[in-house]
C-alpha cells in the first residue's frame, strides 16, 4: 500500500540529488571571477528598473485570492464526478446549486473588474 | 500498520501547541495567520487519523477534512486581505498597532 | 521498529522542526517557505493514512494555493518589519508556557483515554476512498449540508476579499 508511494518518493529524491548536483558541479569547476555586471540581476544585460523589493501591485493578491477560492471547488468537484453516474438527477442538481452559489461570487467579481490587468 | 493512535494524536497536539504560540507570541499580524495555519494542520490530522483507525467505512473524518480545507482557504483570503487592506491605509503590519477600534 | 514506524517518526521530526522554524525565525519569507515544509510532511502522514485523496488536496491546495497566498502577502507588505526590530511580543514566555501547558494536558488526557493505543482498523475489501468520499458529500444522508454549506462560505469568502483588496486601487 506503501510501496504505491515509493515511485512518488524516488521522484523527489532525484529531483533534490539532480539539483545538488548541478550546484556542486558548478562550485567544483566553474571559474570564480566576479565583475559588477555577473553580479546583476539580469546577466543576459536587461537594465533592472527600481529595488528588487519594491511591493507588488495588489491585482496579483486578487488573482491568486480567485484562483484559491475556485481551486476549492475543483477538490469538491472532483469525488462528486467520480460517482456523478450512480448519483442521477440528484446529484446534478445539489452540484448545481453548489456551481450556482459559486457563480454569484465569480459575476461580483467580474462586475468589480478583478478579473482586469488595468 | 503498527503505528498506534496515540502517536498521531500527540503529534497532532504538539502541532497545535507549537501553532498557539506562533498565534500568541508574534507581532506580525501574517506570522499570527500561520500559527493559525499550523492549528487547522493539527486537526486535519487529527481527523485523518480517526477517520483511519475507527471505522474507515464511515467517511466523516475525510468529509470534514475536506470542509476543514475550504475554511482554511477563505479565512486565509480576507484575513490576509484584511492585512493588506490596513497597511495601505495605516503602513503597519503590526498586530498591536492595528488599535483604531480598541477603547 | 517496524519500516512504518520510522517512516512515521521522520516525518513528525520533519514536521515538528519545520513548525519551530515557522513561528521561530525572524525573517517572514523564510517563515511561509517553512511552513511549505511542514505542509508536505502533514501530507506524507495522509499518505501513511491511506487517504491518497487528502495527500494529494493537501499538495494542491495547502502548497499549491495557501502557501503561495501568504508569500503574495509578505510581498505586498514587505517594506514594514524587514529583518530588524522586535519580531516576538516581550511577554513571549508566557505564550510558550501556555503551549507547554496545552500540550502536556493534552498529552495526558490521551495516554489516559482508553483505547488511544489501538491499531488502524481493516479497511473494508474494495473500498474506494474518493468514491465513498463522493458518495458521502453528496447523499442526503451523510453530508450534503456541510458541502452546500461550504460553497455559502466560499462565495463569502471571495465577495469579502475581493471587496476589501480592492478598495481604492490605486496603487
Amino acid at each position: 500500500m506503501l510501496l504505491e508511494y515509493a515511485a512518488i518518493a524516488a521522484f523527489i529524491f532525484v529531483t533534490i540529488l539532480v539539483g545538488f548536483i548541478a550546484i556542486i558541479l558548478g562550485m567544483l569547476f566553474g571559474p570564480k571571477k566576479s565583475t559588477d555586471v555577473k553580479a546583476m540581476p539580469y546577466e543576459s544585460g536587461m537594465n533592472p528598473i527600481g529595488p528588487g523589493t519594491r511591493r507588488m501591485p495588489v491585482r496579483f493578491y486578487l488573482i491568486a485570492v480567485l484562483f484559491i477560492l475556485f481551486d476549492i471547488e475543483t477538490v469538491f468537484l472532483l469525488p462528486w464526478a467520480i460517482v456523478f453516474r450512480k448519483l442521477g438527477v440528484f446529484g446534478l442538481v445539489e452540484m448545481a446549486v453548489f456551481i450556482a452559489i459559486l457563480l454569484v461570487g465569480y459575476i461580483y467579481a467580474w462586475k468589480k473588474g478583478a478579473l482586469e490587468w488595468d | 500498520m503498527s503505528i498506534p493512535l496515540s502517536w498521531y494524536l500527540i503529534l497532532a497536539a504538539a502541532l497545535f501547541a507549537i501553532g498557539l504560540f506562533g498565534v500568541l507570541s508574534r507581532r506580525n499580524a501574517i506570522a499570527i495567520l500561520l500559527g493559525v495555519e499550523l492549528m487547522l494542520n493539527a486537526v486535519n490530522i487529527n481527523l485523518a487519523a480517526f477517520w483511519r483507525y475507527l471505522d474507515p467505512a464511515q467517511m466523516a473524518g475525510q468529509a470534514f477534512a475536506v470542509i476543514v480545507f475550504a475554511v482554511a482557504a477563505a479565512e486565509v483570503a480576507v484575513g490576509l486581505a484584511l492585512i493588506i487592506s490596513v497597511y495601505r491605509r495605516r503602513k503597519t503590519v503590526v498586530a498591536d498597532e492595528i488599535d483604531l477600534m480598541k477603547w | 521498529m517496524t519500516a512504518e514506524q520510522i517512516l512515521f517518526l521522520l516525518t513528525g521530526a520533519l514536521i515538528l522542526g519545520s513548525a519551530l522554524m515557522v513561528v521561530a525565525t525572524r525573517k517572514l519569507l523564510h517563515a511561509a517557505l517553512w511552513l511549505v515544509a511542514a505542509l508536505f510532511g502533514v501530507a506524507i502522514l495522509y499518505a501513511i493514512l491511506q487517504a491518497s485523496f487528502l495527500a494529494v488536496v493537501q499538495v494542491v491546495v495547502y502548497i499549491g494555493a495557501i502557501a503561495i497566498l501568504f508569500i503574495f502577502a509578505v510581498m505586498l507588505t514587505r517594506r514594514e518589519m524587514r529583518d530588524q526590530g522586535q519580531q516576538t511580543r516581550t511577554n513571549w514566555w508566557i505564550a510558550a508556557l501556555l503551549g507547554l501547558l496545552i500540550l502536556a494536558g493534552l498529552v495526558f488526557l490521551i495516554l489516559a483515554v482508553p483505547g488511544a493505543d489501538r491499531l488502524p482498523a481493516a479497511l473494508p475489501e474494495g473500498l474506494d476512498t474518493v468514491r465513498a468520499l463522493g458518495n458521502a458529500l453528496v447523499s442526503p444522508e451523510a453530508y450534503v449540508l456541510p458541502f452546500e454549506v461550504a460553497s455559502v462560505l466560499l462565495l463569502a469568502a471571495l465577495v469579502g476579499a475581493v471587496y476589501i483588496a480592492s478598495v481604492g486601487k490605486k496603487d
